[in-house]
């Protein structure tokens, strides 16, 4: 499988609920639609709370890959 | 006289009504809706707001009608998401009554009926609602409002098993729920579902990262499949969890599951051979939770089978009963 470019990243480790998913939002503002955001999101509330959001606004989540105890997703604007 | 709509609830303060019956017309009171105050002649006026939702526009009248009779200047937000006009001159009824009726707002009710039902936002606009609530409690609201029965009779619905609207407390609650079902073929091994899953009924194979679903664990929540990033888990059906005989006051009960996955055009059929049947079994002044508890659970279950079975049987039933 052919690695998923990114064109912007966003380290949201420590960072908590909900201004996790409100940075992400900013930044997939910044974004052109199809544009592909690397995320990386701890488990627990994070990794419950902030894909639902992700979804229901409309992105896609094309790459899931647990890093120890965090997660590196890879996110296309909707 | 003393009109029995009218609930009087401290003997503070005696409702004398002997000599505006020319200026009353109690038909208008007959739904109840006001409520002694412990101040000589004022009442609160509770109206008529099911599931705490009300258009701007009408607040906007309200708030105009208030003003002008509240002696006080206050309206109350009450526990059942009703809005109850204060210091209402008992003199004015009638004149309340038809401001009121013009601008579409009737007033609520009180004692031993079925009550306006409450309801949480659900899934018109809460991220977790599986249900419509409001879209219920609007229709049970225009079908049972006001029917007697035994005791006072409380409704709510939640849209997901958060219950905020505590259909664990109520006579009869119905709660959201979706049973999630998940499709190999879509599914990448990313584990979020889990990671989702608040219940531990979801734990990822160590070697594939996939689900391994535990039905008995399992609250039908939904998180997982609003949570799974490629649709793997998708909704297999939405319903209502049904409770009955749960109660607030001196001596909470809480109440007994009796039926899953009951379907929203099922829910009204539930509410009219329950209000039968608590009006056939019930004692006058004894809520149906201790109805169930005399009769026993199983008599109404019985009857309740043609209705029920649209549904998925409860497994199991709370402990004590
Ligand atoms: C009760 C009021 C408010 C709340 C609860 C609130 C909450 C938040 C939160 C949680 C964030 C994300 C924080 C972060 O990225 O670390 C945020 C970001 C932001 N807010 Fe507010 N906010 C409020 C009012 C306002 C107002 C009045 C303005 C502007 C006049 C404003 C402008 C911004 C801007 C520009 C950002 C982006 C910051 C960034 O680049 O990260 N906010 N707000
Ligand atoms: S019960 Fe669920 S749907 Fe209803 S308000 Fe609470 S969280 Fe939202
Ligand atoms: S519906 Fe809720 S409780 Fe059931 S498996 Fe999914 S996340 Fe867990
Ligand atoms: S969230 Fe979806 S894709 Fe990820 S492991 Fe669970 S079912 Fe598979």
């Amino acid at each position: 499988m052919t690695e998923i470019k990114s064109n912007a990243q966003l380290d949201l480790r420590g960072v908590m609920c909900p201004i996790n998913f409100v940075k992400t939002k900013l930044k997939l503002e910044t974004l052109e639609a199809g544009e592909v955001l690397e995320l990386v999101l701890d488990s627990g509330e994070p990794i419950q709370n902030v894909p639902k959001s992700i979804k229901e606004e409309g992105h896609k989540i094309l790459e899931v890959k647990k890093e120890g105890d965090h997660f590196r997703l890879k996110v296309q604007k909707g | 006289m003393t009109d029995h709509f009218i609930e009087d609830k401290t003997t503070k303060v005696n409702v004398n009504l002997d000599n505006i019956g020319e200026r009353v017309d109690f038909n208008d009171l007959k739904s109840g809706g006001f409520i002694k105050q412990r101040q000589k002649d004022l009442f609160a006026v509770r109206l008529r707001c099911p599931g705490g939702r009300m258009e701007t526009k009408k607040l906007v009248e309200i708030s105009k009608i208030a003003d002008k009779y509240s002696k006080k200047g206050v309206v109350h937000f009450s526990f059942r998401q009703s809005l109850e006009i204060l210091y209402v001159d008992y003199k004015e009824f009638r004149n309340i009554v038809a401001e009121l009726e013009k601008i579409g707002q009737k007033v609520a009710s009180c004692g031993p009926r079925v009550r306006v039902p409450t309801a949480c936002g659900g899934c018109e606009y809460n991220p977790n609602g599986l249900t419509d609530t409001q879209g219920m409690a609007g229709m049970v609201d225009q079908k049972f409002f006001g029917t007697p029965t035994p005791h006072k009779f409380k409704t709510s619905f939640s849209g997901c098993p958060i219950d905020c609207a505590r259909t664990k407390e109520m006579d009869f609650g119905f709660q959201g729920i979706v049973e999630p079902v998940w499709e190999d073929p879509l599914c990448t091994g990313c584990t979020i579902c889990s990671e989702a899953c608040k219940e531990d009924a979801i734990v990822s194979d160590p070697d594939t990262g996939k689900p391994i679903f535990d039905p008995k664990k399992c609250i039908f929540c939904g998180d997982c499949i609003r949570a799974c990033p490629t649709e793997a888990w998708k909704p297999k059906r939405y319903g209502h969890i049904v409770r009955i005989g749960g109660k607030h006051g001196r001596h909470p009960m809480e109440a007994l599951e009796v039926c899953t996955f009951l379907p929203d055009d099922k829910v009204a059929e539930a509410i009219e051979k329950t209000v039968e049947w608590y009006n056939a079994n019930g004692k006058r002044g004894e809520r149906i939770g201790n109805t169930i508890k005399r009769v026993g659970v199983q008599k109404y279950l019985d009857f309740m089978e043609p209705v029920f079975k649209h549904g998925s049987p409860v497994n199991y039933l709370a402990p004590g009963v």
